[in-house]
């Protein structure tokens, strides 16, 4: 086996179609065994980085290790190593569920018998061992997106590349999704998430990466990009009875933003702000429902960096 | 055996398997494959007083070129379409890979349907066999070479399979005219003997009347050499030009 201390290491990697320079000098690590979540806007060149992290075309300038392994060099040892679950790919659909992981499985030159129970075994933990004889076109969406993940994961891969891996799934499909990758992760597997959820990210990643126009904005755990690049912390509250007058005045609330039956106050002193409104509270009779300091958001960063290249 | 060359082989063979299991089976194909170039033939063949088992190696002949071309051209754009093709490039199994173990799906089915026609010419209908070596010969190397002609269609970089349809039949049905299938190329035309030396169906019927005794045009040896060439030209150009196209399916 094959020692490396980081399971991605991408080096000025950079592709362009025709005039359009879609990844552009791109260069990142992703650590052996964290979650790492690859973010951007529609069009910020994730799907073409991803592909060319998961060998469906080179790039054109630039180096891309996997396990250690140089990719356009030892393609062979390198894919071997990963598992991919793609967005926007199908599953045979007229092949069943079974069929279809064995076929993925002869790929990687694994049969037998050990195979088939392997098979089996990930069709129960994605609950769809009772379907493993029908047909994919008879599936849902959602059961089409697990049997994506089964195929993905037939091979015991080192390192998981997952792209919107809970896109358009139910409630409970996606609470299944997100244990299994937290799971998998825990056993060791690198996972390589491209997500748009920033919620998902931000509950799931160790690190993340967010691209915009072909390029890496920022690359850091969640908690460090939120301090770095959002400084607005707020106090959420929302009242038994009736509207407040008296928060247009409040002092340390720099400004008031209503969110449904809530209000949100932002403030470079949230702590402070909590106490006066409960103060204010205590001598009116509105009555408190719910009070909460919130800390910068993901989301916030998300949109400040993708902004801010636009501008 | 290099444990490489284990793996690819295994990969290949997978891959035939599953074209076969999803795309052999539909009745596009069959009728594209079977029914079309039987009912053409016999739309020729018949009513012209000639004994059936002289019309079996034509027949053979038109069903190895239609059978070992008509799938082919259809599953790459059938697999860009339904984005499986792309999950199938982050496998280890690469695009060569690929573009082999769909020929080698063709050619299964090609050699498969001809087989049971030279059998039922043999046994049902007593066609006489002079040379059961060129006969086997000629079917396998007849197969693969048009299961090579069919997956170079496909390397056209769409994902509307009836885009391709048009094309090779645009390309299959000229070729047929001037192969010496309905008419043996000695009573051709000047013109059309000379367009028959262009056409791989030539050889192959040259061969298979020569295998099956009635009689040939050119010399054997010259009929096999140059059935290997367009076969290794075929096999060679599919995967070539797959290799250079598949960057615009993405």
């Amino acid at each position: 086996m094959n020692n490396y201390k980081n399971s991605v290491i991408v080096k000025n990697m950079s592709k362009a179609f025709g005039q359009l320079q879609a990844v552009d000098n791109i260069s990142f690590h992703v650590h052996k065994g964290e979650i790492f979540g690859f973010l951007g806007p529609n069009g910020a060149g994730k799907t073409t980085s991803v592909r060319m992290l998961t060998g469906v075309f080179p790039p054109d300038t630039g180096q891309i290790y996997i396990a250690g392994y140089n990719l356009l060099d030892q393609t062979l040892a390198a894919k071997m190593r990963i598992g991919v679950a793609p967005e926007s790919a199908n599953a045979y659909l007229d092949l069943t569920a079974l069929e279809n992981i064995l076929f993925m499985a002869e790929m990687y030159g694994l049969s037998g018998k050990k195979i088939r129970k392997r098979a089996e075994e990930l069709l129960n933990i994605f609950n769809l061992l009772d379907r493993k004889n029908d047909k994919i076109k008879q599936f849902s969406k959602g059961m089409r997106q697990k049997m994506i993940l089964c195929m993905a994961l037939i091979n015991e891969p080192e390192i998981l590349f997952l792209d919107e891996p809970t896109s358009g799934l139910d409630v409970q499909s996606r609470y299944l999704i997100r244990n299994i990758i937290k799971d998998l992760n825990q056993g060791g597997t690198t996972i390589f998430l491209t997500t748009h959820n920033i919620n998902e990210a931000n509950k799931l990643c160790d690190r993340i990466a967010i691209m915009n126009k072909g390029e890496i904005a920022a690359i850091d755990s969640p908690e460090n990009l939120k301090n770095t690049f959002v400084s607005s912390q707020s106090v959420e509250v929302s009242f038994k009875f009736g509207s407040p007058n008296f928060l247009d005045n409040l002092s340390y609330a720099n400004s008031i933003e209503k969110r449904g039956d809530k209000y949100r106050l932002y403030s470079d002193e949230p702590g402070q702000l909590a106490m006066k409104l409960i103060e204010q509270v205590k001598s009116s009779n509105l009555g408190l429902n719910s009070i909460r300091t919130i800390g910068p958001e993901l989301e916030e960063v998300f949109i400040k960096l993708t902004e801010e290249k636009k501008e | 055996m290099s444990n490489t060359i284990k793996l690819r082989i295994g990969q290949i063979l997978a891959i035939a398997k599953k074209d076969i299991k999803i795309y052999y089976t539909e009745p596009p194909i069959l009728i594209f494959g079977i029914l079309f170039p039987a009912f053409l033939f016999m739309a020729f063949a018949l009513g012209k007083n000639i004994p059936f088992k002289n019309l079996i190696p034509g027949l053979l002949g038109i069903s190895l070129f239609f059978t070992g071309s008509s799938v082919g051209p259809y599953i790459t754009p059938w697999e860009t379409n339904t984005k499986t093709l792309e999950r199938l490039l982050t496998t280890p199994g690469s695009i060569s890979v690929i573009v082999i173990g769909d020929i080698l799906a063709a050619f299964y089915f090609s050699l498969g349907i001809s087989g049971l026609i030279a059998f039922t010419g043999i046994f049902v209908f007593g066609t006489g066999v002079a040379n059961i070596a060129v006969l086997l010969s000629t079917l396998f190397l007849a197969s693969f070479c048009f299961a090579g002609l069919g997956t170079i269609f496909s390397s056209l970089p769409t994902d509307k399979p009836s885009n391709v349809m048009m094309l090779s039949n645009l390309i299959r049905l000229p070729i047929i005219f001037i192969s010496g299938v309905f008419v043996p190329v000695s009573e051709l035309p000047e013109w059309g003997q000379i367009l028959s030396r262009f056409s791989p169906v030539t050889y192959v019927t040259d061969l298979l009347r020569f295998a099956l005794g009635q009689g040939h045009y050119f010399a054997l040896s010259i009929n096999l050499i140059i059935l290997s060439i367009f076969t290794i030209l075929f096999l060679l150009i599919a995967v070539l030009l797959h290799r250079k196209t598949f960057i615009k399916r993405i």
